[in-house]
């Protein structure tokens, strides 16, 4: 039993469609886990779920081997750090952080070093006197996330901690976060919608689609091998073409081009997908070649390190990227070949 | 800035308009005539001598603001609890509700005493002082439920979920967390409830019995007979209090955050 799980858990608002679906997850103890996913996935819903902010209409959800289902969100003692930060407005950043140990009735010296050490832990020392306003964003989330931390919780809750910060800052932070995170061993739970800040920070990653987990796994799976095409998607597969399999453990296209994998995938698996920087471009046609299709370039994108082609085969049309020691004009015909290691049949 | 001289002698004029007036009514106060006159002959303090010494006024002065404070409280006692469960939760009829505590504000004064008197007086016999109490309160109450309610809706729920999830019950987090970030809203809507409770003649006319006048009739009673500068002296009172008022406010909160 993993130390964090959430068992068939659905939730609906006025009994309409569900928002989650009989969801499952499994957290084992220290990781940090996020939920990634388009608005409207669920992903926060699951949060609010893991936090108490939401009952679940069905399922349970247990910690430690304690069934939290029905315990109010104040028993919980879980650290949640919210989008917009919500600091305390009236509380200066020390008086923010001990919020939350002074109504545990702790000894005053206790309260004090263990605030001290946090503040000193996420960098605010000199800013102990402030207020939240005259803060800067960076320093607000670090208050914020300080704030979750001393009360030494079970579970820390991240809610896009970093989507109202600007790039270098939420580059940093998510360093930040992800150091103080291993420095603590706290089992964390992270909601994103960005996949380079969900993937950099994660031990393991929940794609979620529609109220319902797609796909569950390290990023480094998920990068490479994702399992439906809804995850692909996501992660910047753009090409995704009908393949038949074939007896031979091979796949036929529409216009009958043979495609070979190195790998099996399940029977039900009938769509093959690509990155555009996994295809390679030739010069000509190539009649006759396995896993290798023909077409015209119908437009060229400038990408910076690289040209971007889109080209129209009789597969459908596909997005190749190229690096600039060759460049084909729009109109020129060219062979694109998709390597056998590189083929993802979702 | 391109100074517009046109709009300078306007907003002169305006404020002119708005403060003159009250600088005639100063001046009088201070008159040696029998009746409000201006400009005056000679100076003297008679007058406010005259106003403090003047039992009607005295006792009609510290009934209206016993009145108007305790109405006030009770208003903010009910009222608060009120605005944040309407803010917060999902009260059924919560838009119409909300319109219907902005009615006393819009239905004539006139409206709202006749109807009081018949339920209060005529209905439920209220002794008077409780009848009046009662009366000040239900003016007091839209404007306690009004401004606290969009001070609270301005409030980051987020803030009070995090108190939550720091181990907080409701209640606890209601009187740590919510309550120190509306004291403005709270100040404010105490600061127009009082003086719309202070300065109500038709609900006061209409429950007002035998014995029991408030400020304003003992006033307009006082102007029937008597057309002298006591009068502007007690406005002149009255003005001066505002006046402390604001600046306590202004120093303890700033204006600025009340409107």
């Amino acid at each position: 039993m993993s130390y964090v799980e959430l068992k068939d858990i659905r939730v609906s608002y006025d009994n309409k469609a569900d928002i989650l679906k009989d969801l499952n997850l499994s957290i084992e103890k220290g990781e940090l886990v996020s939920l990634l996913g388009p608005s409207g996935c669920g992903k926060t819903t699951t949060l609010r779920v893991i936090a108490g902010l939401i009952e679940p209409n069905d399922g349970e959800f247990v910690v430690d081997n304690k069934n939290l289902t029905k315990v109010p969100v104040h028993k919980r003692e879980f650290g949640m750090v919210f989008q917009s930060y919500a600091l305390f407005p009236h509380l200066t950043i020390k008086e923010n952080v001990a919020f939350g140990l002074k109504l545990r009735k702790e000894k005053k010296q206790t309260i004090e070093k263990k605030v001290n050490d946090i503040l000193a832990i996420t960098g605010l020392e000199e800013l102990s006197n402030r207020y939240p306003k005259q803060l800067s964003g960076g320093q607000r989330q670090r208050v914020a996330l300080a704030r979750a931390l001393v009360i030494e919780p079970k579970l820390l809750l991240l809610d896009e901690p970093l989507s109202n910060l600007d790039a270098k800052l939420r580059l940093q932070m998510r360093i930040e976060i992800k150091r103080i995170q291993s420095q603590l061993g706290i089992t964390s739970v992270f909601v994103t919608h960005d996949q380079e800040e969900c993937f950099s920070i994660s031990d393991k990653v929940a794609v979620m689609n529609k109220g319902v987990i797609e796909q569950f796994d390290t990023p480094e799976e998920i990068y490479k091998n994702p399992k439906t095409e809804f995850v692909a998607r996501f992660i910047g597969f753009e090409n995704f073409f009908k393949l038949a399999p074939t007896e031979d453990w091979k796949y036929k296209a529409v216009d009958g081009t043979v495609f070979e994998s190195t790998r099996q995938w399940g029977p039900a698996k009938r769509t093959g997908t690509i990155r555009p920087d996994d295809i390679e471009i030739s010069e000509g046609t190539e009649p006759n070649a396995n896993n290798a299709v023909s077409g015209k370039v119908k437009v060229r994108t400038f990408l910076g390190k690289s040209y971007q082609y889109e080209v129209e085969t009789p597969i459908g049309t596909l997005l190749a990227n190229k690096a600039d020691d060759v460049i084909y004009q729009v109109g020129d015909i060219v062979t694109l070949s998709i390597p056998a290691h590189k083929l993802i049949i979702v | 800035m391109r100074k517009n001289v046109g709009l300078k002698v306007f907003t002169g004029l305006v404020f002119a308009f708005l403060l003159v007036p009250l600088l005639i009514i100063i001046v009088t106060s201070f008159g040696t005539n029998s009746t409000i006159q201006f400009p005056i002959k000679g100076f003297t303090l008679d007058w406010y001598g005259k106003v403090f010494s003047n039992e009607a006024f005295m006792d009609s002065f510290f009934l209206s603001l016993k009145v108007a404070f305790i109405a006030t409280l009770l208003a903010l006692i009910i009222g608060v609890p009120a605005a944040y469960s309407l803010a917060r939760h999902k009260v059924f009829g919560r838009n119409w509700i909300k319109s219907f505590f902005l009615s006393p504000t819009i239905v004539p004064g006139l409206v709202v005493g006749y109807a009081m008197y018949q339920f209060i007086v005529i209905k439920f016999q209220f002794p008077i002082i409780q009848g009046l109490l009662l009366g000040h309160f239900l003016i007091c109450l839209p404007y306690v439920i009004r401004v606290v309610g969009s001070t609270i809706e301005q409030l980051d729920f987020s803030i009070e979920e995090v108190s939550w999830t720091l181990g907080c019950t409701k209640l606890q987090t209601f009187i740590k967390v919510v309550l120190p970030n509306i004291t403005s809203g709270i100040f404010a809507s105490f600061m127009l409830a009082f003086i719309n409770s202070f300065n109500n003649i038709p609900v006061s006319q209409f429950l007002s019995g035998p014995g029991v006048t408030m400020l304003p009739t003992s006033l307009m009673n006082y102007i029937e007979y008597n057309y002298d500068p006591s009068v502007s002296a007690l406005s002149v009172v009255l003005m001066l209090g505002t006046i402390v008022l604001m600046f306590i406010i202004e120093k303890t909160l700033g204006l600025a955050s009340i409107s």
